[in-house]
């Protein structure tokens, strides 16, 4: 049997923070896709530039030049700042929020590509009727524009959460104690390198397939009302 | 900003770039040569070749690059003396080949599933017109098939041509000195955290940009045929 020598506890701590990373990061990235995509169809230019300029030029840049860019470089410059003013002043990000506001940043570009088709695939008669019968605004939004669009969007919002979550093991590299992070302590102390880090691909599978069946669940569930 | 610094620093920066390009092309055209034969085994009926593919594709596609990196580059450190006794040590202790194959098996599985879907996507038509011709098998695959799943698969290829650019800035992780690397490296020396990482972003958007062009620019041509003037 597989000896890992009292080390495999730890690699389920470190999964479940990998999935609680990855969900405050789904939450954050859902949140910024939502912003993205009102930017791109608002009237305002400055909005339609400042969302175009997030999608591209997130996208463009890879993800650990984001993670290291925000983890090192937002407090150095806040300390450049103040040392500026005569100040002194030590500061630390903590790689928890660090990691998911960044991983959450990069993936909110990819869900606002998702969510303005989902918004745009949504017929308009639907809007003019729920504001023919006399909802404001923000309430056929609410009611009426933002279920029907999260329904087209549940595919592609899957696949913006499978890409996500691997990309967590990249918060590992600013020592966040996550599943590869403790997948590399149990290896440098036991001498297993690849025991470990094989375990650990095999805990990021097993979110994969967990994923998979509760997206399929999950659209069912949102198209229980749709006759084919 | 420490726009001095940043000028000293361009040289080694160019050079990392220089290390990301050729990490690319080298796992792109070992990935591309490898993903035709897997989607054609993915999509074969034995079942000898259809289950090992789909069972490396949903590994490769399934788990983290950085993992993956980790595994071959140090887990291999457990199966020294194996690998000693096979000759092969040499190979799997440097860095640079552990870069390259890990991405050029990461980026075949990646693209096998491109070709997959494309190659299912070929008109039937098509086919059909082929063997009336009198082609087949190889012939009729060569001629037919394949280049009409190129043009197919084309615009899902150029996504992922981007996304390895991307994902070989990990490779730093496994002390490859690319352009991530080398910016690493100067920041550790001169604390020059975001000019540094500023301007890697910036020539990782100029690579992006070029790569995109010359994909739109390649898809022009070779689906010129479906270009409609608006």
């Amino acid at each position: 049997m597989l000896d890992l020598q009292g080390y495999g506890w730890l690699l389920l701590k470190g999964l479940q923070m990998t999935v609680l990373v990855g969900l405050c990061a789904m939450f954050m990235a859902i949140l910024f896709g939502l912003l993205g995509a009102w930017g791109k169809f608002s009237h305002s230019r400055l909005a339609n530039w400042a969302a175009d300029t997030y999608t591209t030029v997130v996208r463009g840049v890879p993800e650990l030049i984001l993670l290291l860019l925000v983890y090192y470089g937002v407090p150095k410059l806040i300390q450049d700042g103040v040392a500026a003013l005569g100040y002194e002043l030590r500061l630390d990000l903590n790689p928890f929020v660090a990691g998911f506001m960044t991983i959450g940043f990069i993936y909110g570009a990819f869900c606002t590509e998702v969510l303005r088709g989902a918004f745009l695939s949504v017929p308009r008669g639907q809007m003019e009727a729920a504001r023919a019968i006399g909802m404001s605004k923000a309430l056929a939004f609410r009611r009426v524009q933002l279920p029907l669009a999260l329904r087209m969007a549940l595919p592609g919002l899957g696949n913006v959460w499978m890409v996500l979550i691997k990309a967590t093991a990249l918060i590992s590299l600013i020592q966040l104690d996550e599943l590869m992070r403790n997948a590399k302590l149990a290896a440098t102390a036991t001498h297993q390198p690849f025991t470990f880090y094989f375990l650990a691909s095999l805990l990021f599978l097993a979110i994969t397939l967990v994923s998979m069946l509760v997206l399929k669940r999950a659209e069912t569930w949102a198209k229980r009302g749709v006759r084919v | 900003m420490n726009w001095e610094l940043i000028g000293e620093s361009l040289p080694k920066l160019l050079a990392g770039a220089g290390v990301t390009v050729q990490l690319t092309l080298f796992s792109l055209a070992i990935g591309l040569l490898l993903a035709v034969p897997l989607a054609l085994a993915r999509l074969s009926h034995n079942p000898l070749l259809k289950y090992p593919t789909a069972g490396f594709v949903f590994y490769f596609r399934g788990t983290p690059l950085l993992v993956q990196l980790f595994l071959i580059y140090y887990g291999s450190g457990q199966f020294r003396d194996v690998l000693s006794d096979m000759g092969l040590w040499t190979y799997f202790r440097n860095a640079w080949f552990c870069a390259v194959l890990t991405l050029t098996l990461n980026t075949a599985a990646y693209t096998a599933e491109i070709f997959r879907g494309a190659i299912q996507a070929v008109p039937r038509g098509e086919i059909e017109a082929g063997k009336a011709f009198g082609m087949s098998g190889w012939l009729l695959f060569r001629r037919v098939t394949l280049p009409k799943a190129f043009r197919i698969a084309l615009p899902a290829y150029g996504n992922e041509v981007v996304f390895l650019l991307q994902a070989t800035s990990l490779v730093s992780a496994i002390t490859v000195i690319d352009l991530t690397g080398a910016a690493d490296l100067i920041r550790s020396k001169t604390f020059a955290v975001y000019e540094m990482y500023l301007t890697a972003a910036v020539l990782y958007l100029i690579m992006t940009y070029v790569l995109v062009y010359a994909f739109r620019l390649l898809e022009k041509r070779l689906n010129a045929y479906q270009h409609r003037s608006a």
